[in-house]
């Protein structure tokens, strides 16, 4: 990097962002909630991999963790409830340049947007998506969500969630054409950062689930888990999520090649154990994005082309 | 130009008819290929210098059971010596493959009492006697009436050449046409090369031979002709139908991508730009859903280019909550929706102006828009360009209200001289300039300028939560009246840029017929059949539905009555229970009388089929009989 004290600004390529770069405006999030833990996350990926702040869009639903954008000096869109990915897919087909992440909630990706989670798995286009994970619905206050645990009493099911909840592992990993998925939680930082950074880096669509606790609603369901390391299996693989810091204190590891799709379907049905790692990653899958990319047509070129459209049609 | 040169000895001398215009129709089961003849017969004609209007016969399904009155399926073909600006009336000639959908469209009354009909008949000698006895059934309904009724022995003339005549009579039916209307056999092989373009050239030459059997056969056994008068066009034109003109005019806006989910009768839209958007580096996404098709769109608008969405009614309801995010983060947007019959799954494929309504106020909270309806092929090449950049320059989502008329209605129009300001300009990603905020209203106009992804310095968070000029949330109320003050502003600064809508007729009158959108050509041709008659009628004939166009109300006061004609749903003065304070009024005629407080009557009908002249014309010649006193 060469600095010149005579210019008063950095050139485009020369300039260097620090974590106040992508700093937005103070998070608003209950205290204790597993958001903070993603947005430092994420931070310190956007710092690590350098990524310019104007060339990054954070995409969003509705809920708790779709206020993300806001917290963040990147493009931000933060929309509808369930629509993140639609409108992630037309800024990644229009603008292929662009760095695109999507912020979810379990009732965003799971319920009210689960068709587009589904076709967003199988186009495959090159952006992260973050399911926030939370097993309710906190924004309006404590309602029963796809993944909300069985018998759990919420406010809509006061007896108990009848159903069991919705395994968003094996449904991603069970779509045609899957190509990143991990699985890792906002209480094990080191492990949240490094799944980020193997998604951001993966080609194509990597879905990260982030288990969460909700400091109001659902504190108690990770409890145990989090007290004791031992209920937890740590997937590992040089070519999976790699945090060596990790290591003394998750001694409950399980080897698991990311390439085997079916080990990894078995490995996400299974409930015995909460899996972090990565489940699957592979490169080779159909990428809507690339089969999709535009020519650049200049306007003489448009006309022309038009006017050849228009003979086809000439009295 | 004349059709081929036959053998002296196999020309009768035919009686030649010579009309100003003729109404033609070609039904057949789906599948049997009655459309594809009508769309080559309209296309010749027109190139051959008629006027022309296209207007197609289909029923909801695919493939429904064979030989039913419902389901016919085929064309209508409308054309003269001069401009022909709608489906007009009834059919004077009529060419069908059995007897049953012939029946189907006799009993709609779509038949001139005095039709000629050329009418299949090998059902008259089916070996299933269910058929040959619906056949006697059929025929004797139809004799009662007065048509000519000429029996054609399609089938045993086209197993002459191709053992699945199924498939071939459609092309000896142009071929009967070919003669009777002496087009150019030169142009019709050229549209018949051009619609087998992907076929093998066997089949290009099997539909010739069957075309050639055709002529002759109606050469030998036709003892008349039918001379509809062409002039060769004095200036360059094209000829395509609504759904290729919007597609064209997506391309000549220089918008870059598409995304619509499949519905009738919006998705040939999407059709044609599957096949050429790519080489204008355009993308056409279907989407998993219509939810997501303009979440696309609106994704990639927000990121550059405009974008735009295609739909009709059901799908138009479904996008309703994204619209309202786009007017709310002011991103542009263009939504083209081609009107069908509703509500819910309603008429698919028919007909109805009945999403205006929808398409002004379908929103929670207050969404202003832009709706613009055209009202010929000509003004949907043209709705799109304009749309994209009404969208741009003032930040709104534009609807375009098309409708199945203009869907599938085929007319010729003056060939676009295309021009390179109606291109969206190249993304500009200079840096923002310092402290200039994403939604930095002018405080007159409401309009500002918006930043995209990859310019420096404009990162900020577009939200539907309400928000101030810097787009931040907004928890005060007064931040949120001034943002909606903001976003309607937009909509009065260009209805003063509008014009007041041309009279069609005199400048003042005892009517006024105000009409919107594909019912143009058939309500000018009525008010011209009143005018003929002594009637002081005129009409206007509204583009900009939102905002409208100004001046309305002191037009409207030049005349004794203003009545709205539409394609939609009204109660009908006089019914049970319907009074002067209950009655529902088509969907123009609310809007009118809430914005100009005149007392705007309506005529409306939801028929299923484009409104005929000649009924407009009643309503007309009823409506100024009951204003001077006489009794219709």
């Amino acid at each position: 990097m060469t600095h010149c004290a005579m210019l008063p600004l950095l050139g485009d390529d020369e300039r260097e962002f620090a974590l106040g770069d992508y700093e937005g405006t103070v998070a608003r999030w209950c205290p204790g909630c597993g958001d903070h833990s993603v947005l430092t996350a994420v931070e310190k990926l956007l710092v690590a991999e350098q990524l310019k702040p104007e060339q990054t869009v954070f995409v969003s639903g509705i809920g708790c963790s779709s206020r993300f954008p806001h917290y963040l000096k990147t493009y931000g869109f933060h929309g509808l409830h369930g629509r993140a990915l639609p409108v992630a897919t037309g800024v990644k087909l229009h603008r292929p340049d662009l760095e695109v992440f999507v912020v979810m909630g379990d009732g965003d990706c799971c319920s009210i947007g689960a068709a587009h989670w589904i076709h967003a798995i199988r186009y495959n286009i090159h952006m992260v998506a973050m399911l926030l994970d939370n097993s309710i619905y906190g924004l309006t206050k404590k309602q029963t969500s796809p993944t909300t645990p069985q018998g759990f009493k919420t406010n809509t099911q006061p007896f108990g969630s009848f159903l069991p909840p919705l395994n968003p592992l094996t449904t991603t990993l069970g779509t045609t054409n899957v190509s990143f998925v991990a699985q890792t939680a906002e209480w094990v930082p080191a492990h949240l950062y490094a799944t980020l950074r193997a998604a951001y880096r993966h080609q194509g669509f990597s879905f990260v689930r982030i288990l969460q606790r909700c400091p109001m609603y659902t504190q108690g369901i990770y409890e145990e888990a989090v007290r004791n390391p031992g209920m937890i299996e740590l997937l590992v693989h040089d070519d999976g999520v790699v945090a060596p810091e990790l290591d003394k204190i998750y001694r409950n590891r399980a080897t698991h090649d990311p390439s085997d799709l079916d080990s990894a379907r078995r490995l996400a049905e299974d409930s015995t154990h909460i899996r972090l790692g990565l489940f699957y990653r592979n490169e080779t899958r159909a990428r809507y994005d690339l089969l999709r990319k535009a020519p650049k047509v200049t306007s003489s070129e448009r006309i022309a082309l038009l006017n050849e459209e228009l003979d086809h049609y000439a009295v | 130009m004349t059709a081929v040169a036959l053998p002296v000895e196999l020309r009768a001398a035919p009686t030649v008819l010579r009309r100003p215009e003729h109404t033609i129709e070609i039904v057949s089961d789906a599948g049997e290929g009655a459309q594809k003849c009508g769309q080559i017969f309209g296309a010749v004609s027109a190139k051959m210098g008629n006027g022309v209007w296209t207007v197609e016969i289909i029923p909801a399904e695919i493939q429904p059971p064979p030989r039913m009155a419902e389901g016919a399926s085929g064309n209508r073909i409308r054309f003269g010596t001069g401009p022909i600006t709608n489906g007009g009336d009834e059919t004077n000639l009529i060419i069908a493959f059995n007897e049953q959908v012939l029946l189907g469209r006799h009993r709609l009354g779509a038949l001139a009492s005095d039709a000629i009909i050329l009418l299949e008949n090998s059902w008259a000698t089916n070996s299933n006697p269910d058929i040959r006895t619906a056949w006697d059934k059929a025929l004797a309904e139809l004799s009662a009436q007065s048509y000519r009724i000429i029996e054609v022995p399609m089938e045993q003339q086209c197993l002459t050449i191709d053992e699945n005549p199924r498939k071939g009579k459609n092309m000896f039916a142009l071929g009967l046409l070919a003669y009777i209307y002496d087009r150019s056999l030169e142009r019709i092989e050229e549209q018949i090369a051009y619609a087998f373009r992907k076929k093998s050239e066997e089949v290009y030459q099997r539909n010739v031979a069957l075309l050639r059997l055709g002529l002759e056969w109606a050469a030998a056994n036709l003892d008349f002709r039918i001379e509809v008068p062409t002039h060769p066009p004095t200036e360059a034109l094209v000829v395509m139908n609504g759904n290729e003109a919007l597609g064209m005019g997506a391309l000549a806006s220089g918008m870059e991508l598409c995304a619509m989910y499949p519905i009738t009768p919006a998705t040939s839209v999407s059709h044609y730009l599957a096949e050429v958007f790519s080489k204008f580096g355009g993308i056409l996404h279907q989407a998993e859903d219509e939810i997501a098709a303009v979440g696309v769109a609106i994704g990639a608008s927000y990121s550059g280019k405009v974008a735009f969405t295609i739909t009709s009614g059901p799908g138009f309801a479904l996008k309703t909550e994204f619209i309202g995010l786009a007017v709310i983060t002011e991103i542009p947007l263009v939504v083209i929706d081609v009107q069908r019959g509703g509500p819910s799954t309603g008429l698919p494929t028919k007909v109805e102006q009945s999403d205006l309504l929808a398409a002004l106020f379908a929103e929670p909270g207050d969404a202003p828009r832009v709706v613009i309806a055209p009202a010929t092929i000509e003004e949907c090449f043209h709705a799109v360009i304009t749309a994209r950049q009404i969208a741009e320059t003032f930040r709104t989502v534009v609807i375009i209200l098309s409708d199945a008329n203009l869907s599938t209605g085929v007319q010729p129009f003056p060939r676009p001289q295309l021009k390179k300001e109606w291109l969206a300009p190249e993304l500009d990603l200079a840096p923002v300039k310092q402290g200039q905020r994403p939604y930095e209203w002018d405080p007159r106009t409401g309009t500002s300028t918006r930043s995209i992804p990859g310019q420096p310095g404009g990162m900020f968070t577009v939200t539907g939560l309400s928000h101030d000029e810097g787009s931040k949330v907004a928890y005060g109320a007064g931040v949120h009246q001034r943002a909606t003050t903001m976003r309607s502003r937009k909509l009065a600064v260009l209805q003063q840029t509008l014009l007041r809508p041309a009279i069609n007729g005199d400048q003042d009158g005892d009517l006024l017929v105000v009409g919107w959108g594909s019912t143009k050509g058939a309500i000018e041709e009525a008010v011209e059949r009143a005018r003929a008659e002594g009637i002081r009628a005129s009409s206007v004939h509204l583009t900009f539905l939102s905002p409208l166009q100004p001046g309305l109300k002191e037009i409207f006061s030049r005349f004794r009555k203003v009545m709205t004609v539409e394609i939609n749903y009204s109660d009908q003065p006089g019914d049970p229970f319907v009074t002067e304070e209950n009655r529902r009024r088509g969907q123009l005629a609310m809007l009118l009388r809430a914005q100009t407080l005149c007392d705007v009557d309506c005529w409306t009908r939801v028929p299923g089929e484009p409104l005929r002249p000649g009924l407009i014309h009643k309503a007309i010649r009823d409506a100024v009989l009951t204003l001077t006193g006489a009794r219709p």
